[in-house]
């Protein structure tokens, strides 16, 4: 893009930065008109599994119920608890909202069709992911209020316990791809299973990798049935309980874009991202944001699918799946792939 | 251009926020600016094409121990007065720390100025590979010349965790812990009775 701008008669630097601007808008519009229709969808097959018919008021079969609950919440108004830190209070819902919009800056849509494409990419994920636990840390303690307070310490001690997991899962689709570039990621699970089909999932050593990582990615966004931060009949409604109108609404769409950015990452690093499953000719004339949208859009079937299936889990059972059975596990798995790498790829 | 206007963005507000640090009259916000600082830095890493540092950095300090620091101060209850009221006592001792650091940091100045570290062997055998990307001439040294120092420092982060576990864990005995194995392979039958009572007759078990 930055060449186009070059080809209209800008200087280098400014192209870049108008390119890079109207990136960031590419990216971020359309992802909060996602995060609307995502947030529909959600209710919408809870609903189904609850044999409800969820929103169908607002619009054609319910579909504007997102923008009506926006605008209602925007009109509402914002409600300062006088004992909170006032500054902090506002500041952790911004953060929230602006680490979940951060991380896509490297989540490749097509071959090149990448904002930042830096070769740290995956550990860019990880340091925004783990920046996440600020807001809502922030947000528990500048409350000043009981429930939020316990709220935060429960989220933070889940999101780092299993960041710990997700690292070493992630440091296995690394060593198999051998780059931290999410785009060489992608491009190297082509033709990964006998030139057959795209994507490390069907490779037997990193299968269980990606169970464990569609988990700790539920447990990471705390997603049911790992929603103990906001478990209601505990915690009011957890760290958000003091909040109100916009900035209950920027953490409403902040753990959505959440959700969407783990969903992503599944794709992207298991699943083939951008392209097709299986590696024949026709079906790379689908282009591959479609593939990649498909795939975002049925992990997120399978988010909203155990939300509305599986009941929640208690605090102790959520420590001990993290530290006892998926962080030995991961572990294993990561001295599995590289003995296997080093017996095939580089003979000892 | 932008580069300039990066760096100095970076730098005045790394500045900024580590003078807030200690300027900040809440334990909490020292912190926040703490990780502000932290975040600036790696920015500035970034700058000077040291990407896999500055994630390192984040990582680590912003995502991980920063949190720690956050955690155990906001469970404390601190009083702000007593903190405060050593101050002109530990004046000295602060003045001695701040002395020689600056004295480090000239130093280190100055050796960089006197010329470029070499980080090779003299026969170039280790020397950093230019044109690879940071973390493949870090793994590179750190795998060859540096693995002796490398995995003792590994070590040494293993005895520490370990010594630390060993102190703090403290076994309770009168709390009854599930045990999820045993409840997985219980089955109806060993666990349950079926019985017909007869009218009026209660059941014994």
């Amino acid at each position: 893009m930055t060449a186009f701008f070059q080809s209209i008669g800008m200087s280098y630097e400014w192209a870049w930065f108008v390119a890079t601007i109207c990136g960031i808008l590419l990216i971020a519009l359309p992802l909060m008109l996602g995060v609307a229709m995502i947030i529909y969808a959600d209710r919408k097959i809870w609903a189904a599994m609850a044999l409800r018919r969820g929103p169908n008021v607002v619009g054609p079969w319910g579909l504007l119920q997102s923008f009506a609950d926006g605008l209602k919440v925007f009109l509402q108004e914002t409600i300062i608890p006088s004992a909170s830190n006032k500054g902090l209070f506002i500041i952790a819902p911004i953060v929230t909202f602006t680490v979940a919009l951060l991380a896509w800056a490297v989540i490749p849509f097509n071959s090149g069709a990448i904002l930042a494409d830096i070769n740290v990419g995956l550990l860019y994920v990880l340091a925004v992911s783990s920046l996440g636990v600020y807001g809502v840390v922030i947000a528990g303690w500048a409350s000043n209020s009981k429930y939020p307070f316990f709220s935060a310490m429960r989220a933070s001690a889940q999101m780092i316990s299993y960041e710990v997991s997700i690292g070493f899962i992630l440091i296995c689709v690394v060593l198999w791809a051998g780059t931290f570039n999410l785009d060489d990621i992608v491009q190297n699970q082509r033709g990964h299973v006998f030139g057959l089909l795209n994507g490390y999932v069907f490779n037997p050593l990193l299968f269980p990798m990606w169970v464990l990582f569609l988990i700790s990615g539920m447990a990471e966004t705390a997603r049911a049935p790992f929603d103990l931060t906001e478990a209601e009949s505990e915690l009011v409604a957890g760290y958000q309980t003091e909040y109100s109108s916009m900035a209950f609404a920027l953490y409403w769409l902040g753990e959505y874009a959440n959700v969407l950015l783990m969903c992503a990452l599944n794709a992207v690093l298991f699943w083939g991202g951008y392209l097709p499953p299986i590696d024949w000719a026709p079906l790379y004339y689908i282009p591959g944001i479609v593939w990649l949208l498909a795939k975002i859009l049925f992990f997120f079937f399978v988010f909203s699918w155990v939300k509305a299936t599986v009941p929640r889990f208690r605090y102790d059972q959520l420590m001990r799946l993290g530290w006892k059975i998926f962080l030995p596990m991961s572990l294993l798995f990561v001295v599995l792939v590289s003995g296997y790498l080093m017996l095939t790829r580089y003979a000892v | 251009m932008i580069h300039a206007i990066a760096f100095y963005l970076f730098a005045t507000l790394v500045i900024a926020s580590a003078a807030l640090v200690i300027l900040a009259r809440n334990p909490v916000h020292s912190v926040l600016w703490l990780i502000l600082a932290f975040f600036n830095a790696a920015g500035l890493m970034v700058l000077v094409g040291a990407e896999f540092i500055a994630m390192l950095l984040v990582i680590v300090y912003v995502g991980a121990v920063a949190v720690l620091f956050l955690f155990v101060v906001m469970m404390l209850d601190i009083d702000f007065a007593e903190l405060r009221a050593g101050f002109v006592r530990n004046f000295p001792l602060g003045l001695l720390i701040a002395l020689v650091l600056l004295a480090e940091l000239v130093l280190g100045i100055g050796a960089y100025k006197a010329g470029a570290i070499a980080l090779g062997t003299a026969d170039g055998a280790a020397a950093p590979l230019i044109g690879h990307s940071n973390i493949e001439s870090i793994g590179a040294l750190l795998y060859s010349r540096y693995l002796f120092l490398f995995e003792s420092a590994g070590i040494i982060l293993l005895v520490a965790m370990v010594g630390a576990i060993v102190l703090t864990h403290r076994e309770r005995r009168d709390t009854r812990t599930q045990n999820v194995a045993k409840q997985v392979s219980r089955r109806p039958d060993e666990a349950t009775v079926n019985v017909k009572p007869e009218i009026g007759k209660g059941v014994q078990l």
